[in-house]
């Protein structure tokens, strides 16, 4: 007669979980009222550094789902010592994450070379319409307020931590 | 309360007004009530979550938001579908529901028709639900909504036997078929001479509970025998190409049915609207006062709430049977144990009472 005892116990544990529930409250988060704190690497909205990018594309070219969008055009900047000749470097004029199109991999913040893309754990972006969901390179840029500060992967590493750029 | 009312000679047309009134409550109030408690916040509970908590006072109108959003919707009817039958199939389902209401006994007084043949009524109206199911999943067009018609018509005659059979034992016990001689046969019975608490034939017909519960679980299509609905593999059974208002009506049969078939269940082997004699006694109170026409509804809903949450917790806790297990259960395991349950009370019956 194993079946029996088996049959009780799964009503025990129904039980039990719902008299838990009623004493301690429930594990869930009544979203609009209460917000839950994400983990601070929590992936929630890229953000963009702009005077690091050197629209290289190396973000967008990997990006699975091809929903970064730039652009950017040659100009002259002055030279870095006096008398030097000015330097030539890539302008950003457009920089475009479609998060409709998104589907958080990371891999654009992995592949950046030059740290201008951010992982920010905010979350609450959602549009009642979704052409809004196309960020433009100001509205990343204002995401990179919202980046909280690297931590040693271990207490008491030897590596540091990388600095965020603010 | 009803007493009062009943108390007053009507006209006919006030009191069969008054009375399809109250099965209205009867049939729609356990329903509500019994989804809200159960399956909104119960369910939640068991998962470690609230449930729904924004439309009332911790959720309680949800169900109306439910049904004000059901019946905004689109009536669909398939292209293919056999449109009358269609169209009656959930009247046929809630039907059957409203008819096992009727003689249910709530009070002395408080009782819709006082049938001699009570018990052999609602067993056969209960089956009135099946021919409902099966011209759903037959006119419905679609291959989803046949097999769990055919599955719905299995089970539902397969389980239909064990529960006659497990009501019988109690009929031989009582010596009548009226539910409301059952209720006095139980209030005046004594365990070995003692008559406080009456004798709740639950305590000698266990067996008969048992298999009258777990019939009822059958008959409802809950969880552990839900071949029938099965999502995963079917849809939605029978009720697959349903939507808006007929969905619901679906719907509420299913749970009102379940509210019945608890007030059933606890009329035969609870006491019904008794509560033991002794309390009686000790406040002197006599069964035939009017007075309980005002408790026994109260001590009806409880015994019906109890009897739901059980429903509903095994619902939540089980996995489904297959369909070859679910029939081999009924046939092979129900069916033989009732049949030995009649036998054994009757047997009992002439050994103790030589009648």
């Amino acid at each position: 007669m194993g079946l029996v005892p088996g049959l009780v116990k799964g009503l025990g544990l129904t039980f039990k979980e719902l008299a838990k529930t009623v004493v301690n409250g429930a594990e869930t988060v009544q979203y609009p009222h209460e917000k839950e704190d994400p983990a601070p690497r929590a992936r929630g909205v890229i953000a963009l550094h702009e005077e690091n990018c050197t629209s290289c594309m190396l973000c967008a070219r990997e990006c699975p789902d091809w929903c970064i969008y730039i652009e950017g055009h040659k100009t002259l900047a002055p030279p870095r010592r006096a008398g030097g000749k000015p330097r030539s470097v890539n302008k950003l004029d457009r920089f475009d994450i479609d998060y409709s199109l998104c589907m958080y991999c990371g891999i654009c913040v992995e592949v950046c070379p030059f740290e201008a893309l951010f992982w920010s754990p905010e979350y609450e972006y959602s549009e009642p319409k979704i052409a809004d969901l196309l960020h433009d390179k100001t509205r990343l840029g204002e995401w990179m307020e919202t980046v909280p500060d690297f931590e040693t992967y271990e207490p008491g590493a030897d590596v540091k931590a990388k600095k965020v750029p603010r | 309360m009803t007493a009062a009312l009943l108390a007053v000679d009507f006209p006919w047309w006030s009191s069969t007004l008054l009375k399809m009134g109250l099965v209205l409550l009867v049939v729609l109030g356990p329903a509500g009530v019994t989804v809200y408690l159960y399956l909104f916040k119960m369910v939640s509970f068991m998962q470690s979550r609230l449930g729904p908590m924004e439309a009332g006072p911790y959720g309680s109108l949800q169900l109306l938001a439910e049904v004000g959003k059901s019946l905004q919707k689109e009536d669909i009817f398939p292209a293919k579908a056999d449109r009358t039958i269609f169209a009656m199939a959930p009247y046929v389902v809630l039907l059957s529901t409203f008819l096992l209401a009727v003689v249910v006994p709530f009070g002395p007084n408080a009782l819709f028709t006082d049938l001699d043949t009570g018990v052999f009524f609602a067993l056969a109206v209960s089956s009135i639900s099946v021919i409902g199911i099966l011209m759903a999943g037959w006119s419905s067009a679609s291959k989803y909504s046949l097999l769990g018609g055919l599955r719905a018509a299995g089970q539902l005659i397969a389980y239909e036997l064990p529960m006659v059979l497990a009501v019988v034992g109690v009929v031989i016990q009582a010596g009548t078929l009226n539910l409301q001689q059952i209720v006095y046969a139980q209030i005046n019975g004594e365990i070995f001479g003692f008559g406080g608490l009456g004798l709740p034939f639950i305590l000698t017909q266990f067996v008969g509970f048992m298999i009258f519960v777990i019939a009822v679980q059958a008959e409802l299509t809950q969880v552990p025998f839900d071949m029938p609905i099965a999502e995963s593999e079917l849809v939605s059974g029978y009720m697959t190409e349903y939507s808006g208002m007929r969905f619901l009506m679906f719907f509420i049969g299913e749970f009102a049915t379940a509210g019945i078939f608890a007030f059933l269940a606890s009329v035969l082997f609870l006491g019904g609207w008794s509560i033991p004699p002794f309390i009686t006694d000790l406040i002197g109170l006599e069964y035939d006062s009017a007075w309980f026409n005002v408790i026994g509804p109260l001590v009806m809903t409880v015994k019906m709430l109890m009897l739901t949450f059980v429903i509903y917790w095994v619902r939540f806790t089980y996995p489904r049977f297959r369909e070859d297990q679910l029939q081999r259960f009924a046939w092979k395991v129900l069916i033989p144990i009732a049949l030995v349950n009649i036998a054994v009370t009757g047997v009992l019956k002439v050994a103790f009472t030589g009648s």
